[in-house]
């Protein structure tokens, strides 16, 4: 029997490696009896999901621009090399 | 050559900057691999006409960024140290002894609107931001760059199984600060 621990822990290498057979039976036992790592496990997927929007946000917004001293300091540096 | 990289700067400079800040999480190691990529461009001349120069430059930012994470990675700080070489005891401040939730995790209220989305990505910047600089740097190069564990392993010089555990440590401490930062509406 898996402790909540060792369920979370697998929760997050599930995301890294592909877990064993024996693994993912005994996850899947111990999600299925257990809100708390259920939830941690939805925390997990809201977190990805969080992450792609972040970073989408970023990229398409157009005010967020290359501050005008970094372009005057990235050509410097240039120029010096 | 200046003059090819001030128009380099001046048609891609803020797209290769936003490109590398959504993925870096940092002004100013943004500003750098933006840097980095106009040094090694001017350098390598490899560029044909056969792509547009702003995916040749977007290639060139990509390898830039994943080495500066790596300098990340190895500059590590006194904290980190002691963060990262206790055997697995920073985790016991989220399970007892018996290995049970201290504080069971909660349902983050998703946001529902723009205004309330624009606050939640800035709660979640903050928090990827006080992350250990090494969890940072391996939590950015797999979850955001989306890199392969295989090659994380290669590029940050660690096994397997201390890059599963970092990750842990990583998402862990981001789920935490989101459910003690993000109360939601």
């Amino acid at each position: 029997m898996l402790t909540c621990k060792q369920a979370s822990q697998l929760v997050s290498q599930s995301l890294d490696r592909p877990l064993s057979w024996s693994e993912r039976v005994q996850l899947r036992f111990h999600l299925f009896i257990c809100k708390a790592c259920n939830r941690f496990k939805q925390q997990l997927n809201q977190l990805r999901i969080a992450i792609q929007q972040l970073k989408n946000e970023t990229v398409h917004n157009q005010t967020i621009q290359l501050p005008t001293d970094a372009k005057t300091r990235i050509l410097h540096a240039i120029e010096i090399d | 050559m200046i003059s090819n990289v001030n128009d380099w700067l001046n048609d891609h400079g803020d797209y290769l900057y936003r490109f590398a800040l959504a993925r870096l999480r940092d002004p100013h190691l943004a500003e750098d691999a933006v840097q980095e990529t106009m040094l090694s461009a001017i350098k390598s001349n490899s560029f044909e006409g056969n792509s547009s120069a702003r995916t040749w430059l977007t290639g060139i930012l990509k390898h830039k960024m994943i080495d500066l994470q790596r300098k990340q990675f190895r500059e590590q700080s006194i904290s980190d140290l002691i963060d990262l070489d206790a055997t697995d005891t920073s985790m016991d401040d989220f399970f007892d002894q018996s290995g049970h939730w201290l504080d069971k995790p909660q349902t983050f209220n998703m946001p529902d609107n723009t205004l309330e989305q624009k606050q939640f990505l800035s709660v979640l910047d903050n928090c990827i931001n006080k992350l250990p600089k090494k969890l940072k740097s391996i939590f950015m190069l797999r979850d955001v760059h989306e890199t392969d564990n295989e090659n994380i392993c290669k590029e940050l010089d660690i096994s397997a199984t201390n890059a599963w555990v970092m990750l842990y440590r990583a998402r862990m401490g981001l789920r935490k600060c989101l459910e003690l930062n993000w109360t939601g509406a």
